[in-house]
């Protein structure tokens, strides 16, 4: 039987491909208000729909174990890490004049480009692969552990050893500094002070931002 | 018809839980520490015991004026409690009470990256509203939040992927149909990691240091009123029930029990979910709060190794029983 017969079409979609549809719209509008708005916090947390928005296609998509992961990596660590570097420094409430640089057409030309050959890649690697419904989804928990540690177990290790290498190399960076402050603690506290310091460093930043 | 009526069932009793039990465990904290301190607690709502004083907080909160003040970023500053209440909201869906397929208000298939990711969008609320306040205090408290969550999210990560090692499944029930009663020594080191952890998550007393009433007038929630300031209180106690709760089906065998197995599983979950809170209860009357610099202290010197020797011992008592 030909599979792409019995397939309904493009043109009488179901439930999951209109929600599929409207949910990344929506992540796409999360996503070009993060890169666009002057509100450095606002920006963040537009990333956390975008990031959110993301996930729910990986649920639509029954890829539930790479959802949750998404979640549980971009939303509630790095976007978290992210929240915090910006506290830590400057979050001014309202907006701030300096978010914008003049990389703008650059960035835009880099975006579209990656998108075009990302969607160009999809489209003609999986043009004629249909999934096989039959069976434990594709994309459960089971499923993926099973391709992961059976048939890409070496770029999983590789890619191990290149996150401990980084590891390492953060430790041994952050160490030399400590080494550096000791040895000439007037030279290095000036610039580092203000930044760890409990007191004057981060909670001036709202109310001098503050309208 | 029926398939819709089931889950709209589910949901209602999810919420009803949702919404009955924080306030249970909050009576509970204040007659629990009221008595722990030679004290009565509140004696006088209600009429017994001073049962309805909770319910009698609520009316108060709501009665308040909801005041945004005047620098704030309004929205954000206003969006924030929901953020920190509705996690826990959801992730109450995945936890099994019982067994078989009733007992759970949805089998998730992923269930423990499910709860914990969920569970650490809660924190997203604090942070929104230490920022959007526009207060000093605030902002610190948002800060220690941060860090906090950023400490002691590894060590619970890690001591739930040793119970899903030990279990060979990271679905909830599926953990609970494998568990065996002498998983409770094999496991208990990572048991009080990922409670230790978890509560320091909830920023409970001693890891209260974000919200320090004493010192930094309760953090992120400085500037709040009324009935927002209410709902993260409300998402405290929902914390602490989801963390036991967690705790009672991750490392306690859920509704695994001495006797009563088949009809009376979902006591046995809720007994051993109220002894733990009981036990949340009782660690913030006992300690002293923890300074910031002995938080993250014990988080990456103590709980992260710990969590880690937990996982080699799962991994060698794996093989070795195969």
């Amino acid at each position: 039987m030909n599979l792409a017969a019995a397939h309904p079409g493009f043109l009488s979609p179901s439930g999951v491909e209109i929600a599929f549809l409207l949910v990344g719209l929506v992540t796409l509008g999360a996503a070009l208000v993060t890169v666009t708005t002057r509100q450095l916090v606002h920006a963040a947390l537009w990333l956390v729909v975008a990031l959110g928005g993301l996930a729910v296609e990986y649920l639509l998509l029954t890829a539930e174990f790479i959802a949750w992961v998404q979640v549980l990596i971009y939303v509630g660590s790095v976007v978290v890490l992210l929240l915090f570097g910006l506290m830590l420094t400057k979050a001014p409430i309202g907006r701030s004049p300096d978010a914008d640089s003049g990389n703008r057409p650059v960035a835009l030309t880099v975006a579209l480009a990656a998108a075009a050959a990302l969607v160009w890649v999809v489209v003609d690697a999986f043009r004629t692969t249909w999934i096989d419904l039959d069976g434990p989804a594709q994309g459960t928990t089971g499923v993926t552990g099973e391709i992961l540690f059976k048939h890409w177990v070496l770029p999983f290790e590789a890619l191990s050893v290149l996150l401990l290498a980084a590891l390492v190399g953060a430790i041994v960076l952050s160490r030399k500094q400590d080494a550096a402050a000791d040895a000439t603690p007037r030279h290095t506290g000036g610039t580092t002070r203000p930044r760890t310091g409990p007191g004057t460093g981060p909670a001036a930043g709202p109310k001098g931002g503050a309208r | 018809m029926t398939d819709v009526l089931d889950v709209a069932l589910r949901l209602l009793v999810v919420l009803a839980v949702f919404l009955v039990l924080p306030l249970v465990v909050g009576q509970t904290e204040h007659k629990v520490m009221a008595h722990m301190q030679g004290r009565l607690g509140p004696m006088y709502a209600g009429g017994f015991h001073g049962w309805a004083q909770l319910v009698a907080d609520g009316v108060k909160f709501a009665q308040k004026e909801d005041v945004v003040p005047k620098d704030a970023d309004r929205r954000v500053f206003q969006l924030a409690p929901a953020v920190a209440l509705l996690p826990y909201l959801i992730v109450l869906v995945a936890i099994p009470i019982g067994p078989g397929e009733g007992a759970v208000g949805q089998v998730v298939d992923a269930g423990i990256f499910f709860v914990l990711a969920v569970m650490g969008i809660g924190v997203l609320g604090s942070l929104m509203a230490g920022w959007a306040s526009a207060n000093k205090f605030s902002l610190l408290g948002a800060l220690r939040t941060a860090a906090q969550l950023l400490a002691y999210e590894l060590p619970m990560l890690l001591a739930a992927a040793s119970v899903a090692m030990a279990a060979g499944t990271v679905s909830l029930p599926g953990i609970l149909n494998a568990f065996e009663w002498w998983w409770l020594p094999w496991q208990i080191v990572g048991a009080i990691v990922f409670f230790v952890a978890g509560l320091a998550e909830l920023q409970r007393p001693p890891f209260d240091m974000p919200v320090a009433d004493s010192e930094i007038i309760f953090g992120a929630y400085t500037e709040y009123t009324g009935l927002r300031f209410a709902l993260f209180l409300l998402a405290e106690y929902a914390g602490i029930v989801v963390l036991c709760g967690l705790t009672t089906v991750l490392f306690l065998g859920g509704w695994h029990g001495p006797l009563g197995a088949d009809g009376l599983g979902w006591v046995w979950t809720l007994l051993k979910t109220a002894v733990l809170a009981f036990v949340v209860i009782w660690l913030r009357v006992t300690y002293p709060r923890l300074r910031e610099d002995q938080l993250q202290k014990l988080a990456w010197t103590t709980l992260v190794p710990l969590a880690l020797a937990q996982i080699a011992l799962t991994g060698i008592v794996k093989v070795a029983i195969q």
